[in-house]
C-alpha cells in the first residue's frame, strides 16, 4: 500500500489467523487504518473525513425518510409535511438532510480548492483526481433530484429549466428532453424516476468514493509541500510520516465536531437560511416563480449558463450557455494535463499564488451573480467571470508552467514539520542520541 | 543511595486516560443519541397515535341495531341490543359456553363472560366488541347464525347475543376493547 | 490558517450573497417590512401561547372564509407549546366544520384527527405555510446578511403586509386591486381583510389593526412550524454538547501529538 516501507499486519490469534487466511480483510483493515501519513497535513486535509460524514449522513437520513415520503406529484408535498408534522423527530431528519447537502457542498468544495492549490491532482494522483470529479458529478445530480421531490414551486420549475437544456442538443434533443421526462412536461413520471435515481446514485458515490480512497492510498496522501515520503527506508518513512490512527483520526475527528457543532445551530436555529421560500409553495405548472434559482451550490454554473447571452458562430446562445456550463466542469476534469508545471504545491508558487485566489474569488462572485436576476451589472460581472474561470485552467495554468520560476520547497517533509513545531520530546531525545558526547 | 522514586506508586488511571475515557464516553453518548432518531422514526407518529383514541357519537343508534366503526384498523361493532338478545344472554348459564372468559379489556383478565362482564352499561343495551372473529381473523355477520348474534361465514363459528362463542372453532369470545362512557351519547374507545 | 480563515470567510460572504433571494435586489422601491419583534424570534424565542390562541380567533372570524389552513390538523391545537386549547375545546371546535369522510364519502362533522380545510377561494393561498414561503428580508444588494440579522421575515412580511394598505383601490380588467406597500408591485387583490376592533378578543386586548396583524403572523408562524420550540430547546442540548465534545478532542488531539512537537519556531 502506497509503497511506503511499515511493517505489516501479522495475524497473531487462532481466531485472526483462520479469517486472513480465507480473506485478507484483517490486514486491509489493518493496513488502512494506519497507513504512513504524512507529519504536515494542514487543516485544509480534513474535508475528506467531512465528506465522508456527509455521505453517510446523507444515506442515513435519507433511508428514514423515504419510509415516510410518497413519491407522487398529488401526495409529495403534503407527505413533507406529515414527516415535519407528525413523524417522531420528521422535522429533525429533514432539516438535518436538507442542510446536510449543503454542508456536503461547502465541504466538496474546500475539498477541490485545497486539491487545486496544493497540485493534488499531479502526477502520479491524476486518477483519484478524476474519480473525485466523478464523485463531484454523481454528487450535482444526487442534488439536483432530491431538491425536486418535496414538490415545491422550486422543485418544479428548478426540474423545467434544467431539464429544459437538454432541447438545446441539435436533432436529439428535444427526444432526449422527453425521454428524460417521461412525457411532455415534468410531472408525476419524472418525479418517479428522480426518486428512485436519487435513492440509486449515493450508493454510486459510496462506491467510487472507496476507489478514490483505495487510489490515493497507492499513490499516498499529497501533503502541503509536495515533496513525496522518503521511501529508502522504514527509519526515513518514519521521519516523514505517522500512523493515520491515532493522530488522523483524532485529528480529524476534532475537526469534524468543531464543524458539526456549527451545523447543529444552523439547523437548530436557521434551519431554513440556505433554502428558498417558495419552495414552500406547492408546484402550480400554471405559475412561474418571479425568479427561479437553484440552491446556493449551483450559482457558479448557473452564472455561467446565464452569462451566454449571444450566439456563438452557428451555435445558438442556449446550447452554447449549456456546453459552457459543462465545459467549466470538463477543464477541471483534465487540469492534470493542463498544468505544465514540475512545481506541484502552489505554496512555493509566487505567480499561481495569484491567480489561483482570483479564481477563488471569482468562483464566489460567480456564485453572488447566479442568485441575482438576469439583468446588468450582473450579465456583464458572470461573463467576464466565465471567462477568467475557463482562462486560468486554459491558457494561464499551461503558461505559468513554462515563466514562473518557483521557490525551493524543503527538502523533506521531516524538515517542513520541524520548521514549523521543533524536535518534540522524541525528536529532542534523538538529537540527544546523536549529538557526540560531552 | 537512591532517592524515592516518586512515579513508583503512580495512580493506575492518569489523567491523561482519563482524558480519553471522558472523550470515548461522550462519544458514545453523542453516537447513541445520533441513532435513536434513526430508530424511534419507525414508531408510531402524532397521526396514528391520535387515532389511538378515539369519540363515537352513538346517538343516532336504534334500538337493535349496530353501528361499525373502525378502530386501531379493525371493524369494532357496537350494537344497541333488544330486550329479547339482553334476556337471551342473561339466562345463559356459564357452564354452556366454551369460552367462559369476559375478554374484556376494561376488566380483570379472570373475570367471567356473565352478560354484565360483557356489556358497557348496567341494564346491558350497549354492546361494544371487536367485529374480528377469534379463530382465523374473518369479520362475523350480524343478526345471523343460531345462537341470534353473529355468525362468521368463513369457518362457521356461531356466536350469542353477548358475542361468546357457543359453536364452532373459534377458541375465544369477541374481544372488548377498552371503551366507556364519556357522555349519554358519546363513547370513548382507547 | 490564514488561508483557511480566508476561505471560510469567502464561503460565508458567497453563501450570504446567493441568499438575498431572488427577487430584484436592486429594485428603485423596495417593499417596507417592519421588523416586529415577535416573542418566538432568536434561539431562546418561545411563541406566546395567548398570541396564539388571539390569532387562532382571528383566523377563525376572519380568514377562514376565504383561506384554509389544510396542512394542519385540529389536534395540534391541543398540544403544548402552541394555542394548547384544552381537549373537549379541541373536539368541539373540530366539530364545528363538516369534512368529507374518505372511506365512506358522506359529509361529518370533523374530529381532532381530521384537518383545517382547504381554502373556500381558489384564489386565496393556503395559509398554513404562508410564514415560510415569504421573506420579509433581502439583501442587501443580494448578500444575505439581513436575513441573518433579523431572520428570514416571514411572519413580519404578514403582519406588514396585513398593516399596510393605504385605502387606495383601482379598478384593472375588471377587478378590483388595492394599495398596499408590502407587497410586491403594491397593488393587492386582496380586499383589506382587518379593521380596527373587528374582534372582540377575550383577553382583553385591544384589537387594533397592527395587534390583529401581529397575532394573526404569531399564529401562522406555529401553523407554519409547530415544532419551533422543540427545533430550537433540541438545538440549544446538542450544540452545547457537540461544543463540549469537540473541546474534550481538542485536548485529546493535542495529547497524542505532544510528543512529536515541540516549541512553536
Amino acid at each position: 500500500m502506497s509503497g511506503i516501507p511499515h511493517d505489516h499486519y501479522e495475524p497473531k490469534s487462532g481466531l485472526a489467523k483462520w479469517v486472513e487466511s480465507r480473506l485478507p480483510v484483517l490486514s486491509l483493515i489493518h493496513s488502512t487504518l494506519f497507513i504512513p501519513t504524512p507529519k504536515n497535513l494542514n487543516w485544509m486535509w480534513i474535508w475528506g473525513i467531512v465528506l465522508a460524514f456527509c455521505l453517510v449522513l446523507q444515506i442515513a437520513t435519507g433511508i428514514v425518510l423515504v419510509m415516510h415520503y410518497t413519491p407522487n406529484t398529488l401526495l409529495a408535498f403534503s407527505s413533507v409535511e406529515h414527516i415535519m408534522r407528525d413523524v417522531n423527530a420528521g422535522w429533525a431528519l429533514r432539516y438535518v438532510h436538507a442542510n446536510g447537502a449543503s454542508l456536503f457542498f461547502l465541504a466538496v468544495y474546500l475539498h477541490i480548492f485545497r486539491g487545486i492549490y496544493y497540485g493534488s491532482y499531479k502526477a502520479p494522483r491524476e486518477i483519484t483526481w478524476i474519480i473525485g470529479m466523478l464523485i463531484y458529478l454523481a454528487m450535482m445530480a444526487t442534488a439536483f433530484m432530491g431538491y425536486v421531490l418535496p414538490w415545491g414551486q422550486m422543485s418544479f420549475w428548478g426540474a423545467t429549466v434544467i431539464t429544459g437544456l437538454f432541447s438545446a442538443i441539435p436533432l436529439v434533443g428535444t427526444d432526449i428532453q422527453t425521454w428524460l421526462l417521461g412525457g411532455p412536461a415534468v410531472d408525476n413520471p419524472t418525479l418517479n424516476r428522480f426518486f428512485s435515481l436519487h435513492y440509486l446514485l449515493p450508493f454510486v458515490i459510496a462506491a467510487l468514493v472507496i476507489v478514490h480512497i483505495w487510489a490515493f492510498h497507492t499513490t499516498g496522501n499529497n501533503n502541503p509541500t509536495g515533496v513525496e515520503v522518503r521511501r529508502g527506508s522504514k527509519a526515513e518513512a518514519e521521519k516523514d510520516t505517522l500512523p493515520f490512527w491515532p493522530y488522523f483520526v483524532i485529528k480529524d475527528l476534532f475537526a469534524l465536531l468543531f464543524v458539526l457543532t456549527i451545523f447543529a445551530a444552523i439547523v437548530g436555529f436557521m434551519p431554513n437560511f440556505f433554502g428558498h421560500p417558495d419552495n414552500y409553495i406547492e408546484a402550480n405548472a400554471l405559475k412561474t416563480p418571479a425568479h427561479i434559482v437553484p440552491e446556493w451550490y449551483f450559482l457558479p454554473f448557473y452564472a455561467m449558463l446565464r452569462a451566454i447571452t449571444f450566439d456563438i458562430l452557428w451555435i445558438n446562445s442556449k446550447l452554447a450557455g449549456v456546453l459552457v456550463m459543462f465545459g467549466s466542469i470538463a477543464v477541471l476534469l483534465v487540469l492534470p494535463w493542463l498544468d505544465t508545471s514540475r512545481m506541484r504545491s502552489g505554496r512555493y508558487r509566487p505567480m499561481f499564488k495569484v491567480w489561483f485566489w482570483i479564481l477563488v474569488v471569482d468562483f464566489v462572485m460567480l456564485m453572488w451573480c447566479g442568485s441575482q436576476p438576469p439583468e446588468q451589472p450582473f450579465v456583464i460581472m458572470s461573463q467576464l467571470g466565465t471567462l477568467y474561470w475557463f482562462a486560468f485552467f486554459i491558457v494561464i495554468l499551461p503558461l505559468l508552467g513554462i515563466i514562473e520560476k518557483p521557490q525551493t520547497p524543503p527538502a523533506t517533509i521531516e524538515e517542513d514539520f520541524l520548521a514549523h513545531y521543533g524536535p518534540g520530546a522524541e525528536g529532542a531525545a534523538n538529537a540527544a542520541i546523536s549529538k557526540p558526547a560531552e | 543511595m537512591a532517592q524515592v522514586d516518586e512515579h513508583a506508586h503512580e495512580p493506575a488511571v492518569t489523567r491523561r486516560d482519563f482524558l480519553y475515557v471522558a472523550t470515548g464516553a461522550a462519544g458514545g453518548i453523542a453516537t447513541a443519541a445520533a441513532v435513536w432518531p434513526l430508530i424511534n422514526q419507525m414508531n408510531p407518529s402524532a397521526d396514528v397515535q391520535a387515532l389511538a383514541s378515539i369519540q363515537v357519537d352513538i346517538s343516532a343508534v336504534e334500538v337493535g341495531s349496530q353501528l361499525t366503526i373502525k378502530f386501531l384498523g379493525k371493524p369494532v361493532f357496537i350494537r344497541r341490543r333488544t330486550p329479547e338478545e339482553i334476556t337471551a344472554a342473561r339466562d345463559t348459564p356459564l357452564s354452556d359456553l366454551p369460552d367462559q372468559l369476559a375478554r374484556n379489556a376494561n376488566l380483570p383478565a379472570d373475570a367471567t363472560a356473565t352478560d354484565e362482564d360483557r356489556t358497557m352499561d348496567k341494564e346491558g343495551e350497549w354492546l361494544l366488541m371487536t367485529g374480528v372473529c377469534t379463530h382465523l381473523g374473518c369479520v362475523p355477520i350480524g343478526e345471523a347464525g343460531d345462537f341470534g348474534g353473529w355468525f362468521c361465514p368463513c369457518h362457521g363459528s356461531h356466536y350469542d347475543t353477548a358475542g361468546r362463542i357457543r359453536k364452532g372453532p373459534a377458541p375465544e369470545n369477541l374481544h372488548i376493547p377498552v371503551a366507556s362512557f364519556v357522555s349519554d351519547t358519546v363513547v370513548q374507545l382507547g | 490558517m490564514l488561508k483557511t480563515t480566508l476561505i471560510a470567510a469567502l464561503a460565508a460572504t458567497a453563501l450570504g450573497a446567493s441568499l438575498g433571494g431572488g427577487s430584484a435586489a436592486l429594485a428603485a422601491e423596495e417593499p417596507h417590512v417592519t421588523d416586529y419583534a415577535f416573542s418566538f424570534e432568536g434561539p431562546f424565542g418561545r411563541f406566546d401561547q395567548a398570541q396564539l390562541q388571539r390569532g387562532l380567533q382571528i383566523y377563525s372570524e376572519v380568514c377562514t372564509a376565504c383561506h384554509g389552513l389544510k396542512f394542519l390538523p385540529y389536534r395540534e391545537l391541543g398540544e403544548e407549546g402552541g394555542p394548547a386549547l384544552p381537549e373537549d375545546q379541541v373536539r368541539a371546535f373540530a366539530a364545528q366544520h363538516d369534512v368529507t369522510d374518505a372511506d365512506t364519502g358522506e359529509d361529518r362533522p370533523a374530529t381532532p384527527s381530521d384537518h383545517f380545510g382547504h381554502s373556500n377561494d381558489p384564489n386565496a393561498p393556503d395559509l398554513t405555510l404562508m410564514a415560510k414561503a415569504r421573506a420579509g428580508f433581502h439583501g442587501p444588494i443580494g448578500l444575505g446578511f439581513n436575513q441573518l440579522l433579523h431572520g428570514i421575515g416571514g411572519p413580519e412580511y404578514i403582519a406588514s403586509l396585513l398593516h399596510g394598505y393605504t385605502g387606495e383601490s383601482r379598478e384593472e380588467a375588471g377587478a378590483t386591486l388595492y394599495e398596499n406597500h408590502v407587497f410586491p408591485g403594491g397593488w393587492i387583490s386582496m380586499p383589506p381583510p382587518l379593521s380596527d376592533d373587528q374582534v372582540t378578543y377575550e383577553d382583553g386586548t385591544p384589537a387594533t389593526v397592527e395587534q390583529m396583524a401581529q397575532d394573526v403572523a404569531a399564529f401562522l408562524m406555529w401553523t407554519a412550524e409547530p415544532k419551533m420550540m422543540a427545533r430550537k430547546e433540541t438545538g440549544l442540548t446538542v450544540v452545547l454538547f457537540l461544543a463540549g465534545l469537540t473541546v474534550l478532542l481538542w485536548f485529546t488531539n493535542k495529547k497524542i501529538w505532544a510528543p512529536h512537537k515541540g516549541k512553536h519556531a
